[in-house]
């Protein structure tokens, strides 16, 4: 099981500022190990960032965003004390649901 | 074997330029080429495209065109490929995605994000950059597609071992 990701939601006038850093390998499936083996991929393919039940992000990601990848979006329609759920999914069928509240 | 000093230098700059042409053009594509039947196929059409055009068609689109108001914050030059900052955001009405594009890498599509009504077209994150590459933000609105791109200069590659 993965860490939990780390979240942080803050309020300033109406928008939500999330950032967000998941713990993760992000492993290409085009780097070798020290004994010249390939490393199979494994890296995280979607990203769904929800409030109040609704989708606030979504994202589609390549091998290409860096290890333990960070994230920062901003969107409107959230007060403080409301919560942002994080899910991503990864190419081994992980996943990992995090939440923060907004402050 | 004695050789002049003229002839040294002479032989010593051809065989740098011709190091220099061999790692700078062909070899990655080769690389590339020698490797590509051992890469992650992702099966996900948008991410099979080499160019930008090909991330574009895969996604609907005709083409993309260039555009002054998407701001792509990222670093001249990257010392480490593996993790580079980018900061995109769009000023064009309507932006429902953006995505990240590097065309030297072995996917050309980074990262693609959606932004439903109440999300501003922002986002933050980081990415892998293989080579020295003109890194390209693409952006979705209702109106078509929109690109805009930086010289991403990197020194150390990002996908390597």
């Amino acid at each position: 099981m993965a860490d939990p990701m780390r979240i942080r939601a803050r309020l300033t006038g109406d928008t939500v500022e999330v950032k967000v850093l998941m713990a993760h390998p992000m492993e290409t499936g085009l780097r070798k190990d020290s004994s010249g083996k390939l490393i199979p991929a494994h890296y995280i393919e979607t990203v769904k960032a929800t409030c109040k039940g609704k989708d606030v992000l979504t994202a589609d990601w390549g091998p290409a965003v860096s290890k333990n990848p960070f994230l920062a979006f901003r969107f409107k329609g959230a007060a403080k004390g409301d919560k942002v759920t994080i899910t991503w999914k990864d190419t081994a069928g992980e996943s990992r649901t995090d939440d923060a509240v907004v402050s | 074997m004695k050789m002049s000093r003229r002839a040294f230098l002479q032989a010593s700059a051809s065989g740098t330029a011709v190091l220099f042409v061999a790692t700078t053009g062909l070899l990655p594509r080769l690389a590339a080429a020698a490797t590509s039947p051992l890469a992650p196929t992702d099966h996900r059409k948008e991410f099979q495209g080499h160019t930008l055009d090909s991330v574009v068609k895969a996604m609907g689109g005709d083409k993309a065109v260039k555009s002054s108001d998407i701001m792509l914050q990222a670093p001249s030059i990257a010392e480490n490929g593996a993790v580079v900052p980018v900061v995109i955001q769009s000023k064009l009405p309507g932006t429902r995605m953006i995505a990240i594009v590097s065309e030297k890498n072995p996917h050309a599509l980074s990262a693609a994000f959606h932004f439903p009504e109440g999300t501003e077209p922002y986002v933050m994150t980081r990415v892998k950059i293989a080579e020295t590459s003109n890194l390209r933000a693409l952006v979705q609105t209702d109106k078509g597609f929109f690109y805009t791109d930086k010289l991403v200069k990197v020194t150390l590659g990002g996908c390597g071992g």
